[in-house]
């Protein structure tokens, strides 16, 4: 833990992260920005994690392993996300959320 | 005294440039934005002595996932293209739901007292965390390590026959 830093500051910092996440999710129409809306999400996310086991779970290790986990399906959901969206750009020309909208109805 | 200048510095950091992610027009600059996000994270990592993990983050995250991001950015639109704007009332309503949100979870988390558990900590240095993960038992995270190896294999798999195209013995086309 870090001297005179309290751990609500970790977990302030984390909540606002995760809602302009969440606010970009539903407010993006392009796939792209879209994803990174979702790493912002998972970042935040991870923030959680370590700022709960260095303030609360000193001798144990299991925020920082979860937290690795995160990162490491994050970068397989974005390797399999990238690729199913260049297969959609092949197919429609566009990555806009308005114009993919074959299977809506 | 420094400690707290340079959590604040780097939280405006955060905060500053997550907003500027997802709202501004030009996508290239969103991911450049979001770089800065994913760096300014790490430093928390590191001022809280999580050396492994910050280092971690700085490859996979600012280094693997934003310049794969970068490249579909470059192959799916112009570099001048601007993102659609979401209509006014979507955009409120979406404020709207995030502001309570936040809100709300700010309120719920202020509210409660957290207790630590007082046992001595471990040091999280590299070495502590790579007996971890080959070991297994208390504290021992060799399966999750196990499986998230092949997640990785799996996913690696998955997008290459997706974003394959498909060439029916027709290569020149």
């Amino acid at each position: 833990m870090t001297q005179g830093i309290p751990l609500y500051y970790f977990l302030i910092i984390s909540t606002l992260m995760f809602f302009i996440g969440i606010f970009g999710f539903l407010t993006r129409r392009n796939l792209i920005t879209m994803l990174m809306s979702i790493e912002l999400v998972l970042n935040s996310v991870n923030i959680n994690f370590v700022a709960f086991n260095s303030y609360l779970f000193p001798h144990r290790m299991q925020g920082q392993f979860f937290s690795l986990i995160v990162i490491a399906v994050a970068a397989a959901e974005a390797a399999v996300a990238i690729a199913i969206i260049i297969n959609i750009y092949r197919n429609f020309r566009s990555i806009e959320t308005d114009k993919v909208n074959e299977m809506k109805y | 005294m420094n400690n707290e200048l340079m959590f604040f510095m780097l939280s405006a950091v955060i905060l500053v440039f997550s907003v500027l992610t997802v709202t501004t027009r030009k996508i290239l600059r969103a991911a450049v934005y979001l770089l800065f996000v994913l760096v300014a994270t790490a430093g928390l990592y590191f001022q809280l002595n999580y050396n492994f993990l910050a280092a971690v983050q700085l490859t996979v995250y600012a280094g693997g996932i934003v310049v794969l991001i970068i490249f579909s950015i470059l192959l799916t639109s112009h570099i001048s293209e601007r993102a659609p704007i979401a209509s006014a009332a979507r955009a409120a309503l979406a404020a709207l739901v995030t502001v309570a949100g936040a809100i709300l979870t700010l309120i719920t988390v202020m509210q409660f007292t957290f207790r630590p558990a007082g046992i001595p900590p471990i040091s999280p240095n590299v070495k502590n965390v790579g007996r971890a993960l080959v070991s297994y038992g208390t504290d021992g995270y060799a399966l999750p390590f196990e499986a998230i190896s092949i997640l990785l294999l799996a996913a690696m798999i998955g997008a290459i026959v997706v974003a394959r195209k498909e060439s029916n013995n027709q290569s020149t086309k």
